[in-house]
């Protein structure tokens, strides 16, 4: 999909650490991931069908939505993590 | 700075997700040497030009990112001075015993207000860079990968950062060697040296605690970082960015992913640090050409992908 130049989902670290990519799996669709880091992705997530992009195996079609990492906290922005 | 007190960064403790994966990105790709595990399942690692046991240590975890980062000092006395002097400044100090990391004497740990853990230590088991001390060849054969000399530097991500680097500078004794301020007069960026390197450590503040940006191997040509992106391209290794020019400390560089999303750095040419020079000042409007000089601006993965 990034080799396609689709710019929907932001791209980070492409190794399941960094979060920027997360992504919800809606209507059941079918799936396995990766190792993802567990700060980015909880067990609640998870189980919401919450993943991050650069992790995810599609073993159907899927209809994702883009959840993002909070906001770039660059300098000024406060935000709690998840 | 006279090689006393503070000599060099040491060693950075590694979480990876993926012990196997990334042993083997670590010794085939980067080029570290495998010296040692230990029955926690650490392994510790070194590139070829270091003398001491490891300067990588990676531990298998849920998350990645940062244990701690440790600096070598010069002497056993020099340990015990730093600790007292890290007590009374009120940090949190805890003494390591010897050998908890193998080959690695009694380690001093403190926190910091950016949320990252710190040690100092005086000695490490040493097995020397392979060519002997007596009429030596230049380098080894069989290196592989991008046959990095050393693990350089850190820039680590924190709240608080100034805390931090008061710490480094006030009870430590690094230079600010450059900085980057914001328009309100805020230092947003530190690089500190505790040698005659352009940096040793450097610490941006940011949101969240005790964050990783990157660690960073030495090589010694633009032709070898060239040559190390050919390798990541070999392999498909997640490049972030470059090989570019960082304008502070002027680097040739190439930001690039471990296979746990902890970004690497290779690379050569920075400038020789003494300390009658005087911090470079960087304006915060001006940061997108202190970070990448070619391009003039970040890209949005300089400020938001950490680990
Ligand atoms: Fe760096």
């Amino acid at each position: 999909m990034e080799q396609l130049g689709r710019k929907e989902i932001p791209v980070g670290c492409r190794g399941g650490g960094c979060g920027v990519c997360r992504v919800q799996v809606l209507d059941g669709g079918e799936y396995h991931t990766g190792k993802m880091s567990r700060e980015q992705i909880s067990e609640d997530d998870e189980a919401k069908g919450i993943c991050l992009a650069c992790k995810l195996v599609p073993d159907s079609d899927l209809q994702l939505k883009v959840v993002g990492k909070w906001q770039n906290q660059f300098v000024t922005s406060t935000s709690s993590k998840n | 700075m006279s090689f006393k007190g503070v000599m060099r960064p040491g060693h950075a403790a590694i979480r990876v997700l993926d012990m196997q994966e990334s042993v083997k990105y670590y010794v085939e790709r980067i080029g570290l040497i495998k010296t040692d595990e230990d029955d926690q399942g650490r392994v510790y690692l070194k590139a070829w030009d270091e003398h001491d046991r490891f300067s990588i240590v990676l531990r298998e975890a849920d998350s990645p990112g940062i244990d701690h980062m440790a600096f070598k000092v010069y002497s056993t006395a020099d340990l015990d001075e730093f600790e007292g002097k890290l007590n009374d400044y009120g940090q949190n100090v805890e003494r390591i015993p010897a050998n908890e990391l193998k080959g690695c004497g009694e380690r001093v740990r403190f926190d910091s207000p950016s949320g990252h853990t710190f040690e100092l230590y005086a000695e490490k088991e040493v097995l020397g860079n392979g060519l002997g001390r007596k009429n030596p060849d230049p380098w080894p054969e069989g290196l592989k990968g991008m046959q990095v000399y050393r693990f350089d530097h850190c820039l680590l991500y924190g709240s608080n950062s100034k805390g931090t680097v008061d710490i480094f500078r006030e009870v430590l004794g690094f230079d600010l060697t450059e900085e980057v301020v914001s328009p309100e007069g805020d230092r947003i960026a530190a690089f500190l040296s505790c040698s005659n390197k352009a940096h040793d450590l450097a610490i941006l503040e940011y949101a969240e605690p005790g964050k990783l940006h990157h660690v960073s191997f030495m090589l010694m040509s633009w032709e070898e970082v060239l040559r190390a992106a050919d390798i990541m391209g070999m392999h498909n290794i997640s490049i972030d960015i470059g090989p570019t020019r960082h304008g502070i400390t002027r680097g040739r560089t190439i930001y690039f992913f471990d296979p746990s999303g902890n970004r690497n750095e290779v690379f050569c040419g920075d400038y020789t640090w003494y300390p009658d020079h005087g911090p470079i000042t960087w304006n915060a409007e001006e940061l997108g050409k202190a970070i990448f000089y070619h391009d003039r601006k970040l890209n949005e993965n300089f400020l938001t992908v950490v680990t």
